[in-house]
């Protein structure tokens, strides 16, 4: 399913495209020079956040923290590993690509832990920041139980990634 | 700000361990080897990235997510009452929760922040009403077709099938959406003020 569905939705769009007599090519390199600018403006936060993430498993903090917080995701069943990945995700789009991308290095792209790390990536948002911008912008102050709510779908979701990891 | 603070502690950290276990030479290595990294990742996943985002261009162009939009539209009236009404309103959230799917991340966010003004122009000044508590939880909890940017990481390290994560990462969304709009649920029946 996973292999055959991206050329099928590549194929589907461009005959789609094509059948409403738009520019299909051009469409594709002005998206693909629009890909390239948003490749820019994270360029700079993960040279940054992957210095101290490095920094971090070097010295072994990273270790002592998994290790601090391992009795609690035991207890959830979410593999501790992934300690730094749902401590930064609702904070930070860029930094929680950075440290996932790190662990799926440290453990193993295809080793449960580094599946595990991806599903939590491919399924989750950065709660927080979305809800500062779509709030501020609409000067919205008390946010109600918008915070709550929102968090126990990310906690579902690393909670899903650990079994789902395992299961598919 | 956040970010400032949680880098802060993350150097501070690595140094003090470093210091403890007397091997801040490696640490001096790896803040190298960490940025040199940072440039490794963005030129790994630049491909793939840039190829999904012109074919996000060719779906909008070519009003492909119009059409996604519109087989969406029964549910969001449903979810969100003030879609029923206002016609305008309705298509600025059917474009938010389509180009979410698509993965088209930059397209969502200016459609989801003008869905929230049209709303927040109907609920009491400064308050989040239920509607708009959900179209948070919508957005937070990320249904998404082809996480696109998870599966060029894979790639670049490695990974053969990059793509065989698909089914686990919808499985998960659904969930996390589904209890994320549960919860909102109960939170609201439990605050009965409007």
């Amino acid at each position: 399913m996973g292999e055959v569905i991206l050329p099928l939705v590549l194929l589907a769009v461009s005959l789609f495209t094509l059948h409403r007599k738009e520019n299909l090519y051009d469409a594709l390199i002005s998206g693909a020079g629009d890909g390239l600018s948003t490749l820019k403006s994270i360029v700079p936060a993960l040279v940054v956040l992957l210095t101290a993430v490095q920094m971090l498993r070097t010295s072994g903090a990273m270790e002592a923290l998994t290790g601090l917080l391992s009795p609690v995701f035991r207890f959830l069943g979410i593999p501790p590993e992934t300690a730094p990945l749902v401590l930064i995700r609702p904070f930070s789009g860029s930094a929680a690509l950075a440290v996932g991308a790190e662990i799926m290095a440290a453990y193993g792209v295809d080793s449960a832990i580094g599946r595990t790390a991806a599903i939590m990536l491919g399924s989750t948002e950065t709660t927080f920041y979305t809800i500062s911008v779509y709030f501020g912008a609409a000067g919205v102050k008390r946010t109600r139980y918008a915070v709550p709510a929102a968090l126990l779908a990310d906690l579902t979701g690393f909670l899903m990634a650990s079994i789902t990891a395992r299961f598919f | 700000m956040v970010m400032s603070y949680v880098w802060f502690f993350m150097v501070l950290l690595s140094v003090v361990f470093s210091l403890l276990s007397g091997e801040g030479g490696k640490l001096s290595e790896s803040l190298l080897s960490g940025a040199q990294s940072g440039i490794t990742l963005a030129i790994s996943i630049a491909g793939p990235m840039c190829l999904w985002s012109g074919l996000g261009k060719a779906m909008e162009r070519s009003g492909l997510n119009r059409v996604v939009a519109k087989l969406s539209s029964p549910l969001v009236g449903r979810l969100f009452p003030s879609a029923r009404k206002d016609e305008t309103t309705a298509a600025y959230l059917c474009a938010n929760l389509c180009a979410n799917f698509l993965g088209l991340g930059n397209a969502a966010t200016p459609m989801g922040i003008a869905a929230t003004k049209r709303m927040a122009s109907l609920a009491p000044k400064g308050e989040a009403s239920h509607e708009m508590c959900r179209l948070i939880v919508m957005n937070t909890a990320s249904i998404q077709l082809i996480p696109a940017n998870v599966a060029a990481v894979r790639a670049s390290l490695g990974c053969d099938s990059s793509f065989d994560i698909l089914p686990a990462v919808w499985v998960t969304s659904l969930c996390s959406v589904a209890v994320g709009l549960l919860a909102a649920r109960v939170f609201q029946g439990v605050r009965k003020d409007g």
